[in-house]
């Protein structure tokens, strides 16, 4: 089953970049991602047995992560086969400075992004640090081409920057997986095999020193590609570069594969009880992270870049709910589906803004409301829901998070914590609401479409009505997952 | 053989520094290949007594790809792109230079605060690696073209290669090869992206030109 489950899109992507006819490769993109989430559902069912002595195998952590990846891989694919009939290969002229470019061919990005599900899938099911790190790197290789589906100079500035950027990260992790080697190495005897669950086992053999500098090294390399500040600097870039599709899946589904990768570290340091180490450097990444992103979303004029930055603040929630440990990894895992659901939601919406106004500065964009009626009340619904306003799931798990913050008795973390989630409630609503009200009017008074196509609508509505069930309601099948990935962090 | 390790370590470190003062770009594509030839002579010396066919073939593929390969690629992307021959650097030469000496102190200072816990090859090997890992930190921060940074980026890897010969025992073939061949696609991809960066930012035609003249505007 494990097999399937990287098989299915690797095949995929192989297929797609040889078929010519646009309409067949559009309908493999919808099948395989429909195969696939088929596949990840029916591992909560059955779990799959560990393969390649224990090198692959699906433990609640990575099954929580691959579902949400899954999950928002089809609502990505549904969308982009509308995104992809407006996006023709002809010559077209760039709304920002007039100068003409061409899209990458339509199979290079297909097959591409079902490389990125294949890669992402990888991430979730590695046990074997070594293989976790070649995961990582997949990834950024495979969403590297995606970033430059628009080929004129600013989206290759965005992807130089993502392709060198994150390599160096990858690089330090590497660097931080040779030291976790040496933190195993047992003295003269037989070394410890770099597996998640022979690291846990023996965690009390492991070198602490070096343990703890090999987890340093892990967090800067990782949290490069999770958009930890201050190492988020390529992010902003990539996602507002990036075709809303990509920019979707970036952040609902790349960051927390990244995010993953610290995590498993910080499994071996609770081990070998060393987690307050790691819990520690989470929480003051945590609020940096947050801070920087507050500090630029008030005031930001491109909405994607808005967006972005929010990516960087939920990341940094995210590494501070788990590094505050107790019921907050619960709320940090918990918010890790609810951000996913959210982003990518508001990501797709923000792509259907773009293909309206053509402009994606917020001083350029009035009225959705009125003119996309339906794109309009998601975009509001959007909001609503990413700053953590109830009725939605992501009040519940900043609730719980800050719930974990005052149980711990850390009153100052839970002040700034506060303090930095109105600032950015504050700097997106006069943003977002300034977009959605208003009379009608683009840049230029470009003849904007009369009505949204249908297939523009369905993947954000979805994901819409999930945060919204979300919040209500866990299902219990749901809180016992991460019930189960929480009780793994200690 | 502790000679050799040894001999190729402090090489490694000299080139490094070579590199922190050069201004010429095809001198710095040389060094950067000198260095993987290095590697590769280390690969071969790190465990003599384990020397087997693995071993010598991935020797040959380090050299192959960090001594020849690459710097044919790199010298290839700097004739077409008719860039500017010369580093463009933040920080000047022999800032650089001195700044250089003290990463390498700095280097020393730290694996002596972590001691390895078996026997190493060297005493060398894991100041020179953090060294080396540092000077290509530093170069691709403080270096802006593009080129450059794909060499500074190859230091770095260079760097973590050295402690992962000379350190990490039993390392599977497997997770051996993905890092070459990583490095190997990185490289190629951002050989790509230099490329384009070059095509996209050189050629000149009249829509380009309107543009200019209207984003000035």
């Amino acid at each position: 089953m494990l097999l399937a489950l990287l098989l299915i899109p690797t095949l995929g992507a192989v297929a797609a970049y040889f078929i010519t006819h646009h309409t067949v490769r559009r309908t493999l993109l919808v099948a395989t991602a429909v195969a696939h989430a088929a596949t990840v559902t029916a591992t909560w069912v059955a779990p799959p047995a560990a393969i390649w002595g224990g090198w692959l195998q699906l433990d609640a952590l990575g099954g929580l992560f691959l579902s949400i990846t899954s999950g928002l891989f089809l609502a990505a694919a549904l969308y982009s086969v509308g995104y992809l009939g407006r996006e023709n290969s002809e010559a077209r002229r760039d709304f920002e400075e007039g100068l003409l470019f061409a899209n990458a061919p339509e199979a290079t990005f297909t097959s591409c992004l079902l490389l990125f599900l294949a890669a992402m899938t990888l991430v979730a099911v590695s046990h074997r640090f070594g293989l976790l790190w070649v995961a990582i790197e997949m990834t950024t290789l495979a969403s590297a081409p995606l970033i430059y589906f628009h080929r004129h100079h600013r989206s290759l500035e965005a992807t130089w920057k993502y392709l060198l950027i994150c390599s160096v990260g990858i690089a330090l992790a590497l660097l931080g997986n040779f030291f976790l080697a040496v933190a195993a190495s047992d003295h003269g005897g037989q070394p410890i095999p770099l597996v998640l669950s022979e690291l846990i086992g023996r965690a009390s053999e492991l070198h602490v020193a070096w343990l703890k500098a090999a987890f340093l090294l892990l967090l800067v390399g990782y949290g490069t590609k999770m958009g930890l500040a201050p190492m988020h600097t390529w992010l902003p870039d990539a996602h507002s570069e990036a075709p809303s599709v990509v920019s979707a899946l970036l952040s609902g589904a790349l960051l927390n594969c990244a995010f993953l990768g610290i995590l498993r570290v910080q499994q071996v340091c609770v081990a070998a009880g060393q987690g307050a180490f790691g819990q520690d450097l989470l929480v003051g990444f945590g609020l940096l992270s947050m801070a920087v992103a507050a500090a630029f979303i008030v005031g930001q004029s491109d909405y994607k870049r808005m967006l972005a930055y929010s990516s960087v603040e939920h990341m940094g929630l995210l590494a501070l709910g788990v590094g505050l440990g107790g019921v907050a990894t619960f709320g940090a895992l918990l918010h890790a589906v609810n951000h996913s659901l959210t982003k990518a939601m508001l990501f797709l919406v923000a792509g259907n803004i773009l293909a309206a106004y053509q402009s994606k500065s917020t001083a350029d964009v009035r009225g959705v409301l009125r003119v996309l009626p339906a794109s309009g009340v998601l975009w509001v619904i959007g909001f609503l829901a990413i700053t953590g306003t109830p009725p939605f799931g992501l009040f519940v798990s900043e609730f719980t998070i800050l719930r974990g913050a005052f149980d711990q008795g850390r009153n100052a973390v839970a002040v700034a914590y506060l303090a930095l989630l109105a600032v950015v409630f504050v700097g997106m609503a006069s943003t977002v609401l300034r977009m959605a009200q208003g009379a009608p009017g683009g840049r230029e008074q470009n003849p904007l479409p009369a009505r949204e196509p249908a297939l523009a609508i369905v993947s954000p509505a979805i994901l819409a009505l999930l945060v919204l069930v979300l919040g209500l309601y866990i299902p219990p099948l749901v809180r016992h997952a991460i019930l189960e990935a929480a009780r793994a962090l200690g | 053989m502790t000679g050799w390790v040894d001999t190729a370590l402090v090489l490694l470190t000299l080139t490094s520094l070579l590199l922190l003062g050069s201004s010429r770009l095809t001198r710095c594509i040389r060094i950067v290949a000198f260095q993987g030839v290095v590697l590769g002579v280390l690969t071969v010396t790190a465990r003599p007594t384990e020397l087997s066919l693995r071993i010598l073939m991935l020797a040959a593929a380090i050299v192959g790809l960090k001594g020849v390969t690459f710097p044919w690629l790199l010298s290839r992307v700097l004739r077409d792109a008719a860039v500017r021959r010369e580093v463009d650097p933040v920080v000047g030469y022999i800032g650089s230079l001195l700044l250089g000496t003290l990463m390498l102190a700095v280097s020393f200072w730290l694996s002596a605060r972590l001691p390895l816990p078996m026997p190493a090859i060297s005493g060398l090997l894991v100041p020179v690696a953090l060294f080396t890992t540092l000077a290509g930190l530093f170069l691709i921060v403080t270096r802006r073209t593009a080129l450059t940074q794909v060499l500074a980026y190859l230091v770095l890897e260079n760097g973590i290669y050295v402690f992962g010969v000379g350190v990490v025992q039993g390392t599977p073939m497997l997770v051996e090869l993905g890092v070459l061949l990583d490095v190997f696609v990185v490289v190629f991809v951002m050989g790509i992206a230099i490329f384009h960066i070059n095509r996209e930012f050189d050629h000149i035609d009249t829509d380009q030109l309107t543009a200019l003249k209207d984003w000035t505007a």
